[in-house]
Parts: structure tokens; sequence; C-alpha cells
């Protein structure tokens, strides 16, 4: 069966690069296509009219859109390596998880590099206190870690790379070793697998993304 | 299944507890309901169970806590087997998902647009207005509303935008917002009638008098702190 598997995705976001490892470990061919964010393709346009964002999976002509939905589905459509545990509790925690990380952590974070001076303070406090939570979370064993990948590990690309490398871009220290041991040494270890390392930019595509989101900022 | 083995820790305005009860009744399954006065002080029972958020709706089955409406809908989905919520089809289930999503970020902003004023308000109540039409226009107008399955005809993506027919109403008369205009929304108006013909629902929703006294003090309260966005 001929299947036509396309990923929209742009060098340097974390969402992209979750569904390129997702991707990777289940041994699914694709055609990706680098999306340049600030003059966004008309065929972006049309497979994600509503966000008219990347990533968007593209499936036998079907848009999927939003990374984390496009995770369950690619494990609910191909078998090998799951991403999510059979338990439907243990899905329901890994789930929240990552849903924490999206929602919390990746704003919160967000919030501390590009606050002003005066409201920095409390921007840093609060993505301290999510990355206390989620040395908490490693600490119970939530992320799976090791050989095998699940949803969480996936998810959490953001704090183990793009956190560690925005805060040294910015100036602003959220994740350091002295605050949080466990989840320092965690995002060491995670960026040395080969998945996962395949699919990191390197210094110079993160500068240019990040100038690129900069400028649609304005 | 023992009623003692499930449990559910809600408030009663709360339309992220109220869809997890909907789909309870809907598979039938027997749960003790446990009141939190959210806004009063929260029991110790409570932030035991959902450290992270300390918030309402926590399902807890068998021992283990399940928060986050949406992910205990799926929990619940995957446990009890009968009148499933969500469709077979990995697409479809996408979808569903992508759209509970979306129908969460309206409430936001129409939350956020009850409580706030002035030009701040007109800007929020633009943003919803312009929210609603991709419904309209992606989900409610094409009937995109996917249902659970055979037999059920409500499901997971129904519950998520579920608060659409009740709440939405109220929230734009507390901020004294016009949203869904029948004109401007008839497939969304149609849905919220078809939604709100099954008893299921209509027995179980938050009285409009109370929910009409409730929301504009915690409108002041909101105002009050001057936190700015409240989010859920």
């Amino acid at each position: 069966m001929a299947e036509e598997v396309k990923l929209f995705g742009a060098c340097g976001s974390p969402f992209s690069s979750r569904i390129q490892v997702a991707l990777k470990l289940k041994g699914i061919s694709y055609e990706y296509i680098e999306e340049d964010l600030t003059n966004k393709s008309p065929l972006l346009l049309k497979y994600n009219p509503i966000h008219k964002k990347i990533p968007v999976l593209l499936h036998n002509g079907k848009s999927i859109v939003e990374s984390l939905v496009i995770l369950e589905y690619i494990d609910e459509t191909w078998k090998a390596n799951p991403i999510l545990p059979e338990d439907p509790y243990d899905r329901a925690t890994a789930r929240f998880w990552a849903k924490y990380i999206d929602e919390k952590c990746v704003a919160a974070a967000g919030k501390a590099f590009w606050a002003k001076e005066k409201e920095r303070e409390k921007a840093v406090e609060e993505a301290w206190d999510c990355l206390k939570t989620l040395e908490g979370a490693l600490k119970d064993k939530k992320f799976a870690g090791g050989e095998t990948l699940g949803l969480v590990d996936i998810a959490a690309n953001f704090i183990a790379f793009w956190l560690r490398s925005f805060q040294e871009i910015f100036g602003v220290e959220l994740l350091t070793e002295e605050k949080f041991p466990d989840l320092f040494k965690w995002s060491e270890e995670y960026v040395e697998h080969p998945i996962i390392k395949e699919y990191l930019p390197s210094r110079d595509e993160l500068i240019v993304f990040l100038n690129k989101r900069l400028q649609n900022l304005k | 299944m023992a009623a003692e083995k499930v449990k559910l820790l809600g408030f009663w305005i709360s339309p992220f507890s109220r869809r997890v009860e909907w789909a309870l009744k809907m598979k039938g399954v027997e749960y003790d309901y446990v009141e939190e006065d959210v806004y009063k002080s929260k029991s110790s029972l409570l932030l035991q169970l959902n450290p992270v958020y300390k918030k309402v709706p926590v399902l807890v089955h068998d021992g283990k806590a399940i928060a986050e409406s949406l992910i205990i809908l799926e929990y619940i989905d995957e446990t009890w087997k009968q009148n499933p919520l969500l469709p077979e089809d990995p697409h479809q289930r996408a979808l569903a998902r992508f759209w509970a999503k979306f129908s969460h970020e309206v409430w936001e902003i129409a939350f956020n647009a009850m409580c706030s004023t002035g030009e701040e308000k007109q800007k929020l109540v633009e943003q919803c207005i312009e929210a609603l039409e991709k419904m309209e226009e992606g989900l409610f107008k094409g009937k995109q509303i996917l249902t659970g399955g055979e037999g059920s005809n409500i499901g997971y993506l129904e519950l998520s935008v579920g608060w659409i027919a009740h709440w939405l109403p109220v929230i734009q008369d507390v901020g004294s917002m016009q949203i869904l205009d029948p004109l401007r929304f008839p497939a969304t108006v149609e849905w919220i009638n078809w939604f709100l013909s099954h008893s299921l629902i209509t027995d179980n929703l938050p009285p409009k008098d109370r929910m009409l006294v409730f929301l504009p003090q915690r409108r002041e309260e909101v105002a009050s702190t001057g936190l700015g966005w409240v989010k859920f």
C-alpha cells in the first residue's frame, strides 16, 4: 500500500523536531517540506487554515495539526515502537505531563525570555516553579528516558535542548545544574540520544529561527 | 463495578467537571460525586490528588487520580468500552482532539471577555466571534461533529464543545456582550438545540439562576485582583 506522508516543518522549531523524531522512531518514510515562517507557503495555509502553523502532517491527503495531536495520530496509525503505554492510567499520566510541558513550561519559559526588565523576576520564578515540578515528575519516573522514547520524552525536547539554548542566548538562567541537578543531568543525556540528536538544530540554525520569530512578532 | 471505586471531585458551575459527569453517565458508570468549593477553600483531598494544578475535575478510580477533563474523557473511554466516546479512525480522532483544544481556547477568550471592560473587552469579544466563526464553518456547518460510533451520538467532541450550549449564553449576559448571534451562527445554534434535546445533558446542568448570581461575583473578584488573563 503506497503511503504518502509529508511533514511541513521548520528547522529550529521544537514542535517540528518532535514529529521528525516520532517518524524516525517508527521507521516511517516521509517527504519533509521546510517552511519559511516569514513567508508561509500556500500549501501550509491550505492544510492548516485555522492556525497557519507548523508542524503539519499530511497522510494520504489528510492533514493533522498540533504536535501532540500529531504524535497520538502517528502512534495510532503506525504500531511499531509505541510512544504511548498500553495501560489507560499510564496513558493518562503521559498525556498529563506532555500537556504540562506545553501549556505551562513552554509558556513560562517564553515569558521569562521575552519579559521586560521589571517583569522578568516574577517570570523567572514562575519558570523555576515549572522546572521544579518537572524535576519531581522525573524523579517519579514520569519520563521514560533511556532507550525507548515515549510521548513525554519527545515533548520534553523543548526543556532539554531549546530551553537550555535559549537561556544562553537570552542570558536568563533557568535550568541550572545547581538548582535542578536531576533535570540538568537528564537533559545532558537526552541530547545525546541518537534519534533526538539527529533532529536538533545547530546553534546557527537556532539563531536564524529566533530571528524569524522576532520578525513575525513585530 | 462498585460505585465506591469511582469518585469525581467537581464544582457545580464548572463545565469541565460537568463534561466528565456526562461521560460517566453515558457509560453507565456509577460514581461518588464530591463537591469542591474551589474558590473558598480547597480540600486537602483535592490538593493531595491534584498537586500540580489544584483544580477540578479529578477522577479517582481504583485509588488512582486523573486530572484535566479532556484527559479524563480519554481515560474513561479507554477503561469502559461501552458507548465509545471517540471514533475508531485515527484521523477522525485527531480532528476531535483538535477541535476540543480549539474550543477550550474559545472558552478562555469568552470568560476573559466577560471579566474585562472597555477597549480590551471589545477586542476580546471580536476575537471570540472570529474563533466561533471558525467553528461554525469548520465544525458545525459541515456536520463534522464526530460521534463515538454506533448507538451513541454524543461523544468526546460533543462533550468538549458542549459548554457553548449552556455556559456561553450566560457568560454573554453577565458580560453584557453580543456573541452568539443566531443569524451569524445558524449551524452552531442548530447544534446547540440538538445537544440540549438530550435529557442526559439537560438533567445535568448548573441552574442558570445560580450562575447569574455567581458569575458576576467571580467577575468582580477577577477585576479586583488585577491579575489579568484568567487561565483555565
